[in-house]
């Protein structure tokens, strides 16, 4: 594996696969992020207006400032991240596992192509720059999922919720969460095209390694999860 | 011309070649036969440097490519062309694409340059009006012709063919054997053929190897190979009982 972080043949292909990649990625998860992400913002809003409504002593506009919070910190990252792992990393092990077993990564050898380097390095690049721009929409969507749910529950206005969102706003939160991002990027990009690239056998070994990019990359990216914000919390 | 020297290959204890030494010459077809595990795969594999030998010796024209680090064997490869048996053809790019890519990852050339280099070697190989199409839109001797015109877009000094007829009837299989023995002798190339096709023996076998259990058995023309009476190679080519029979009545 060492050999995809060598330098590529031409560059110009390089990054012509890279920007491929960036698009598959970015684009094709897309619709996904921006459902689960707005519904998760508004799912957790209602899940706070009722703990709040019980409890009785806290403003409803504070749920603006702990939808942010918690976009920001800890969801948007997260479930972005353990999406895409099912999403793209499955995709990932299971087309560079069905490349090996039909011989093209083979083809790419015999032609004298860096093979990691061309097949593996666009795809963790990719990855690392996509993810954290699917993760800002995540927030930007989970926070406005909040609001659409408060209107529609009738918890907060329009004006008690923003104000919320926009109270003590600190930007190390935003560094946080890049760190995260680009974490994660990375973890189920290069778990994936690891599982992939070795595959060896046929069909049934493609499955298990789609599979196993999907449970390793969501595994390693719950741990990292708890001891980046262990160390920058 | 290619040499192997004494090469041997164990897979953990299993020892799949156990010394095969050979020689093969440029501008004509050289025909690695045998049966299933005999070691015809894994010889060519290790050939293109696809797995590496753990004894012995691969001379492309006495550049010794086991000797040489990951950068030199980049150039012995990019004399290489390869036809694979499955075909190999990039799933997610067209027929032009794929034949073109040695060429925009190796050359400086432009894109008409490398377009028209494209369609003289779709042209070459009687693959016409298939550019854009994919792969996977294509009939098993389309690919087959699709991978042969990328294996030679690169004018390589070596063809490799694993294969070049499973999977195809017997008139495409004809097709593709004599477009091998064309563009071998148009381009006096180097071509090692790994088949157990009889009928690509007889057709294109200017030299033929026969392996059988990881041992050279026998080397020869297709023209001695009707010669063999008995022994395993005989029990190659006359395979069934039909044939057996039909070789003895000829013989009296």
């Amino acid at each position: 594996m060492y050999r995809s972080i060598s330098r590529p043949e031409k560059p110009s292909m390089f990054w012509k696969e890279t920007f491929r990649q960036a698009h598959d990625i970015g684009i094709g998860s897309l619709a996904i992020i921006a459902i689960v992400s707005t519904f998760v913002g508004a799912v957790s809003a209602v899940q706070f207006a009722y703990q709040f409504r019980t409890i009785n002593l806290v403003p409803m506009w504070w749920i603006g400032s702990i939808e942010r919070k918690g976009m920001i910190l800890e969801l948007a990252p997260t479930i972005s991240a353990l999406l895409l792992a099912g999403k793209v990393g499955s995709n990932i092990a299971s087309e560079l596992g069905t490349m090996r077993i039909s011989e093209q990564i083979d083809a790419y050898e015999i032609m004298g192509v860096n093979t990691p380097a061309y097949l593996i390095s666009p795809k963790i690049l990719a990855s690392i720059f996509v993810v954290p721009m699917l993760v800002i929409i995540a927030v930007m969507l989970g926070i406005l999922g909040g609001w659409g749910a408060g209107l529609l529950g009738n918890f907060y206005s329009t004006s008690e919720y923003f104000r919320g969102v926009q109270d003590n706003f600190d930007g190390y939160d935003l560094v946080i969460m890049s760190v995260k991002s680009v974490l994660f990027g990375f973890i189920m990009s290069s778990v994936s095209c690891y599982k992939g690239f070795t595959v060896e056998g046929g069909s049934i070994e493609i499955g298990k390694a789609s599979t196993q990019a999907v449970v390793y990359s969501s595994i390693f990216i719950i741990i990292v999860n708890f001891f980046v914000a262990f160390v920058l919390l | 011309m290619i040499e192997i020297k004494n090469i041997k290959k164990n897979f953990g204890d299993h020892q799949v070649l156990k010394g095969i030494s050979a020689t093969f010459d440029t501008g004509k077809c050289n025909l690695i036969i045998g049966k299933s595990g005999s070691g015809k795969t894994v010889t060519l594999k290790c050939m293109v440097g696809l797995l590496e030998p753990d004894e012995g010796y691969i001379l492309f024209d006495g550049r010794n490519i086991t000797e040489m680090a990951f950068i030199e064997r980049k150039d012995v490869r990019k004399e290489i062309g390869m036809l694979f048996q499955g075909t190999a053809l990039f799933d997610s790019l067209s027929v032009e694409e794929n034949v073109r890519f040695p060429l925009d990852m190796f050359t400086k050339m432009s894109l008409e340059e490398k377009v028209q280099r494209v369609n003289f070697c779709l042209d070459r190989v009687n693959l016409k009006n298939t550019n854009k199409k994919y792969p996977g839109e294509l009939s098993g001797g389309m690919k087959k012709r699709a991978g042969l015109a990328r294996a030679i877009v690169m004018n390589p000094k070596y063809l490799f063919c694993d294969e070049p007829n499973s999977g195809l009837d017997p008139k495409t299989s004809i097709v593709i054997d004599h477009l091998i023995r064309e563009i071998t002798e148009e381009y006096n190339i180097t071509t090692v053929v790994n088949t157990h096709d009889m009928n690509s023996v007889m057709g294109i076998g200017d030299k033929v190897v026969f392996l059988h259990e990881g041992l050279k058995y026998w080397e020869g023309t297709n023209k001695e190979i009707l010669s063999i009476t008995d022994g395993e190679l005989f029990d190659f080519i006359f395979a069934s009982d039909f044939l057996k029979d039909l070789r003895m009545r000829a013989k009296f």
